[in-house]
């Protein structure tokens, strides 16, 4: 039962991750290598806003999240924006100077070392159900995932923001012959990418309760997985791969032989080689997507 | 015909090798009589970052596919290389692990550079067809993917690399000369790479693969022999590092490292060879620059510790570079003799 509960937990925190990886790629045919950083921003921010006196916790996790969506708005009009209509690979490597710079700017401005983060205890307390016992913290994201990919699915299929994103994704140009402005599309992308990297801040940096330069690495490239083995075109392939990805991570930390579970990330990168090879579409294949447009 | 004529014929012919090879040369040779060691130490360090980047630029300035499983194989050739160079004693002692026939071994060193350049090729090629047939997105996260996984490897084998722990005691091969002639034959192989049949239907491939498919060019087949071609000088280069620095870990050759040799080769235009070397210079005298900077800030105590100067400055420029000139500061030309005939041309043209 705690197997369960950890998966769902784990997958849900993943599927959340993914699905903001998706967001940019869907419109802009990019890979995202900053959106790891995005979630370090988050970080920081609950470092910096938890070290203040006397701000009470939801405000703090509003900023963080506030922040995340800001700086992953900022990096797409700064550097995203100008190179939009370069090729593919120019896009790319912007993407990872933006990474090395925020990375390096945290390093820089706050401190090469981990530094703490305060979480409120409610997040730690252990509840027993269904004769499993598991951190608050697990249920809280479930909760907190079952929430907002709701909430989501509702904004895509019945707003216009919603409607007109799916339609960018799949024909862009057509889309934009219909009336539909281009850069906001994509403005709004990465504001909810970088809205999503921070939620997942919070749980994220809950688990180590520490943030550092490099914090952003790990879910990056789980966020790369999920998206690769869930498909890379649809947002319900996303969060399908988190899942799976979850419950594969929680299979092999179970069953594979301890002399071999530090190779346990090579593992899994196999695993996203041969489904690349034999599978590229991933799982849940999306609609026809034409080649990407500026 | 007239000798300054010929002179300008031969010249035309092969101009970028001369222009680059000729400056290089001299500069090193001023900077061996002139220099003190710690200029020495940087001019061998960017000539071996030569040989590196050019490596890098075979497969992804003619390709077009941005090849993050390079510096894997610049590890896997520093690792080898220094395997069988290092003293028997020495590895008995820094990598107690090891294999015993692997620690017996040990080989002068040219044939040491040779046998990692022939390993990374090999691990290049058993790996690299099916990787060649993804293209875009997809095959940017694969090569990434690969990156990681031979850094997990190369991170948990201890018996082979000392794990995650510093593998030292290699010799200090790599002088001047020896990082110059390297940089040297490395710029031959390119340009002649580049020039050849093969160089040639890999850019074909990178400028439309439909229609380098459609006039009988086999694409994956293009793509794979230059990613072992990539991989067997990155592998040189990554033996000359190896006796350049002499103790590295796994570490060295990860995100970081492929940023840098990136920046390198994105600056100066991915491209062209020249571009390759120029934005190599750059980017190694810039880095050394910054580093002065961080060190007097440091040492200053206004402001405490300063790391990460470097990469934030290169990143910046990197992300200005690709939004002013995205084809790199040469724009993916060659220098050619005479410097400045387009310009000349279109003076006399409007004449």
């Amino acid at each position: 039962m705690e197997f369960v509960i950890n998966t769902i937990s784990l997958g849900s925190l993943y599927a959340l991750l993914a699905l903001g990886l998706v967001f940019v790629y869907g419109i802009l045919k990019l890979v995202n290598f900053a959106y790891g950083e995005y979630v370090m921003v988050g970080g920081y921010a609950l470092f910096v806003m938890g070290s203040m006196q006397g701000v009470p916790w939801w405000i703090t996790a509003i900023i963080a999240v506030a922040m995340a969506a800001l700086v992953s708005y900022l990096t797409e009009l700064t550097a995203f924006r100008p190179v939009r209509t370069r090729s593919l690979s120019a896009l790319f490597v912007t993407s990872f100077a933006v990474s090395m710079l925020l990375q390096n700017l945290a390093l820089i401005l706050v401190s090469p070392r981990a530094k703490a983060v305060q979480f409120p205890p409610l997040f730690n307390q252990t509840v027993s159900m269904f004769g499993a016992v598991t951190p608050m913290r697990n249920l809280l994201i479930i909760g907190t995932a079952a929430v907002l990919l709701t909430g989501l699915s509702l904004l895509m299929k019945y707003s216009v923001i919603g409607i007109a994103m799916r339609a960018a994704a799949e024909k862009f140009t057509t889309t934009r012959l219909m009336g539909v402005p281009a850069n906001l599309m994509i403005s709004i992308a990465f504001i909810i990418s970088g809205f999503l990297a921070g939620v997942v801040a919070i749980f994220w940096v809950s688990r180590s309760a520490s943030v550092d330069p490099l914090t952003g690495a790990a879910p990056l490239l789980v966020a790369f997985i999920a998206t690769v083995v869930g498909g890379m075109f649809s947002l319900v392939g996303a969060v399908a791969g988190g899942f799976i990805y979850g419950l594969l991570f929680n299979v092999l930390s179970v069953f594979l032989p301890a002399s071999l579970i530090n190779y346990r990330d090579a593992f899994m990168f196999v695993i996203v080689i041969l489904f690349l090879l034999f599978k590229p579409e991933g799982l849940i294949r999306g609609n026809y997507t034409e080649e990407r447009v500026g | 015909m007239s000798a300054p004529a010929k002179f300008g014929t031969v010249m035309g012919r092969s101009s970028t090798l001369l222009l680059l090879i000729v400056p290089l040369v001299a500069a090193g040779v001023a900077i061996n009589a002139l220099g003190s060691p710690l200029v020495i130490n940087i001019y061998t360090f960017l000539c071996v970052n030569v040989v590196l980047v050019l490596g890098l630029q075979m497969f992804m300035g003619n390709s077009g596919i941005l090849n993050w499983t390079y510096v894997g194989f610049v590890g896997i050739g520093a690792f080898a290389a220094s395997i069988m160079s290092t003293d028997a004693s020495l590895k008995a002692m820094g990598v107690p692990n090891m294999y015993p026939f692997l620690a017996k071994i040990q080989l002068p060193v040219i044939p040491s550079l040779i046998i990692g350049g022939l390993v990374a090729a090999a691990v290049a090629a058993i790996i690299a067809w099916p990787l060649m047939r993804l293209s875009n997105a997809v095959g940017v996260i694969v090569l990434f993917a690969t990156l990681i996984v031979m850094h997990v490897i190369m991170n948990q084998w201890d018996n082979v690399t000392n794990g995650p722990r510093t593998f030292f005691g290699v010799q200090a091969y790599t002088t001047l000369w020896v990082a110059l002639a390297a940089a040297v034959l490395a710029i031959l192989a390119a340009h002649f790479f580049r020039e050849s049949a093969l160089g040639l239907r890999l850019r074909a491939s990178r400028d439309d693969r439909f229609a380098a498919a459609a006039i009988g060019v086999s694409v994956v087949q293009a793509r794979y022999l230059s990613f072992v071609l990539s991989a067997f000088v990155g592998g040189v280069g990554g033996g000359v590092w190896a006796h350049f620095i002499t103790s590295f870990s796994p570490k060295s050759f990860y995100i970081a490292e492929a940023f840098l040799l990136l920046t390198m080769l994105v600056i100066g235009g991915q491209g062209s060879i020249s571009g390759a070397v120029l934005g190599t210079t750059l980017v190694t005298l810039l880095r050394e620059g910054l580093r002065q900077v961080e060190t007097s800030l440091g040492s200053s105590g206004l402001v405490g510790d300063v790391f990460g100067l470097t990469e934030v400055a290169l990143a910046i420029l990197l992300i200005i570079i690709l939004i002013s000139r995205p084809d790199g500061i040469v724009g993916g030309q060659e220098l050619r003799w005479p410097l400045w005939k387009r310009r000349k041309a279109i003076e006399e043209e409007g004449a």
